[in-house]
């Protein structure tokens, strides 16, 4: 990583923050500090600029950067990962996207709140959503500290740890100041961004083997050396039964994850009605299908090109796969197309990173004003004044991330991002599901079900080797372990299931018919939709 | 004036998915009564749920969803275990590089892509229509209401 490198680096990631900020300011040259506009840009956007938004929050570095690696370095076990990130679109479209549109307002606890006794469910749907928001920055602010030192060739803590606060900063200004219309408009623009990098090198690896993805194959399974195995799965979750079950526990939590992450359900909220919501799902599962099988290129393409000796040395994870194999498509480590297109691929996962920081920093603003201060406040504040509570929150919400992501800054960052999936499928989405679909479903049942999930997901983290009792350890020094896999999802998303179920059938409490008819009404044709 | 519209002569019979939408159903549902004057909103959406077009709205939705989710998910499943659980199988060669495991993965990504495209495709053609319909009929209803949430 030689100097020139470090200044273009630098330089393009200042013109991304300048071109953002530039953004920030313009789209709220005139706002009127209305919920509406904050929270959800006035409804205003289209299906494709949604589209990209969406695929601009969930493509994040941990895809771009982590899951290359792992194809890089285990092969066909990487290719599992974006399989169950892909795959999982398919929930969201067929039983999420429409029906939250139709039925909600700003957040997932308007969808349930609506049928239930407000209070609890929104102070339960609240609570999980902030927490799934605050493991998903942290593993995004860890990815931000890993890929800074990397750049900066600097592995010295002082600048991963500023690394981390200045991300954490540049979004609060984002979401306090530009609230969703700003920060969809920073996703469009890194979401485009991101595709053209990508789409750049996968053609530069094709082109190396003459168009022969065939022969990519063999190469990088020759210089893999493991020969076919490569090609299989089991290099990384073969062996034992517990590597095997924490596999499935993974794939389950992606594949139920993605239609309980807030910042997901959001983004439906930013278009006028159901119908644009299921185009945007559309334009989104197009380019982040395009994007993922462009991905599998690029890992096999750093095998066989960089080769994983080259990529384990640089980090043990493989989260520099992407930068190496950009470095050597353009020239090698001398030339200076080398150092140009090593700087633009670190410059876009940065402003990765820092859009997806934005996206989930508005989400969880969203929930701690709207749901947990609104249930908790008093009755005769002024609605002006939620807007200003989500802005303080959004900088509360950047200091807990900030400091979360310097303690957490040595865990693995698609670990991180596993750990939110499963949390995410096992508190938010049983008692989505439930209560659009379920006549019977009541208020004691939707608390059970968020709680029912939430607290065994979050237990059995912290029972699990990730937390102690392994030298990869938080806290390598003590041993609590009891749960051998380090993904929950595989326990806790049935648990929540179970939860919700059980407190729904022991509650005195008959369901309101009326409530569900108007939910059920409401979620299939919009009626009465915001 | 909510007796004129043409759904209200058409009561599907209640939770049943009935495929033939214009059974029908006993004379008055129970949340029905007709007697009280302006109905509030939650009467009103009782009765839209109750009513054929709806049902037929939601018959439609279902027929689709219902099968085509849990096929993928049998599918997505499937492909987890089997690359879990018989690595071997998953590396049997089909064609020079290519194995059974790059055409499985492969096959999951067309897959989705082809449910997507024919998820959008029948909400397009057979729901829509139907659904914006209702939807007006339902606000139009709703603001005639004393109370109405819209």
């Amino acid at each position: 990583m030689t100097g020139n490198h470090q200044a273009l680096a630098l330089l393009l990631f200042s013109a991304f923050v300048a071109v953002t900020l530039g953004i920030t300011t313009w789209v709220s040259r005139n706002r009127h500090g209305s919920e509406e506009e904050f929270y959800v840009g006035g409804r205003l956007f289209s299906p494709m600029e949604n589209g990209f938004a969406i695929a601009g929050d969930y493509m994040s570095a941990a895809s771009f950067l982590g899951v290359t690696g792992l194809i890089a370095l285990f092969g066909y076990d990487g290719l599992l990962y974006v399989v169950g990130f892909l795959v999982a679109w398919l929930v969201v479209l067929f039983l999420v996207a429409e029906l939250v549109r139709n039925c909600g307002r700003f957040t997932l606890a308007d969808v349930v709140a609506a049928r239930m006794s407000e209070r609890p469910v929104r102070i339960a749907a609240g609570t999980s959503s902030v927490t799934v928001s605050v493991l998903y920055l942290v593993a995004q602010m860890v990815g931000a500290g890993s890929l800074v030192a990397l750049l900066l060739g600097n592995t010295g803590e002082a600048a991963r740890s500023w690394a981390v606060i200045g991300v954490g900063a540049l979004m609060v200004i984002y979401v306090s100041l530009g609230g969703m219309r700003a920060t969809t408009w920073i996703q469009i623009v890194k979401a485009v961004l991101l595709l053209a990098g990508t789409v750049v090198l996968t053609v530069l690896v094709l082109v190396r083997f003459h168009g022969d993805f065939d022969q990519l194959l063999r190469t990088a399974a020759a210089r893999s050396g493991h020969g076919d195995a490569f090609l299989a799965p089991g290099l990384k979750y073969g062996g034992d039964w517990t590597a095997r079950f924490d596999f499935m526990s993974l794939g389950l939590a992606l594949v139920l994850g993605t239609a309980g992450l807030p910042h997901i359900l959001s983004r439906f909220y930013t278009v006028p009605t159901a119908q644009a919501a299921r185009r945007s799902v559309v334009w989104a599962i197009g380019l982040i299908g395009g994007f993922y099988l462009m991905t599998i290129v690029l890992g096999f393409g750093a095998a066989a090109i960089v080769g994983p000796e080259a990529v384990r040395g640089s980090n043990v994870a493989g989260n520099t796969a992407v930068p190496l194999l950009a470095l050597d498509l353009g020239g090698g480590a001398d030339s200076t197309g080398g150092a140009v297109l090593f700087a633009v691929v670190g410059a876009i996962a940065f402003a990765t990173i820092l859009a997806v920081v934005a996206g989930i920093t508005l989400a969880s603003s969203a929930s701690v004003a709207h749901d947990l201060y609104a249930s908790l406040r008093r009755r005769q504040a002024k609605p002006r004044s939620e807007v200003a509570v989500a802005r303080v929150a959004a900088v509360a919400v950047g200091v807990v991330a900030i400091a979360l992501g310097l303690l957490a800054r040595d865990l693995n960052v698609a670990f991180l991002v596993g750990l939110a999936f499963a949390v995410a499928a096992s508190a938010n989405l049983p008692v989505l599901m439930y209560s659009l679909f379920w006549r019977g479903f009541t208020t004691r049942g939707a608390v059970w079900a968020v709680y029912g999930g939430l607290v065994p997901a979050l237990a059995l983290v912290v029972l699990s080797p990730v937390v102690s009792g392994s030298p990869e350890s938080l806290f390598p020094t003590v041993d609590f372990q009891y749960f051998p896999l380090q993904n929950p999802g595989l326990v806790s998303i049935p648990l929540g299931f179970l939860a919700g179920w059980l407190g729904t059938v022991t509650s005195a409490e008959v369901a309101d018919e009326a409530k569900h008819a108007e939910t059920e009404v409401r979620s299939l044709t919009g009626a009465g939709a915001a | 004036m909510r007796y004129e519209d043409p759904w209200y002569d058409a009561l599907a019979s209640g939770w049943g998915e009935s495929a033939i939408m214009s059974t029908p159903g006993p004379e008055v549902p129970a949340a029905r009564r007709r007697d009280t004057g302006t109905p509030a909103a939650a009467q009103i959406y009782l009765e839209v749920q109750h009513s054929a077009a709806f049902q037929e709205v939601r018959s439609r939705y279902r027929r689709f969803v219902v099968p085509a989710a849990a096929g993928f998910f049998v599918w997505y499943v499937a492909y987890v275990v089997t690359a879990t659980t018989a690595p071997g199988l998953m590396a049997r060669p089909v064609a020079g590089a290519v194995n059974v495991a790059l055409l499985a993965g492969l096959g999951q990504f067309l897959s989705t892509f082809l449910l997507t495209w024919a998820y959008a495709r029948h909400a397009r053609l057979r729901r829509d229509r139907a659904a914006l319909e209702l939807r007006w009929d339902t606000q139009e209803l709703t603001r005639g209401a004393k109370g109405g949430a819209s």
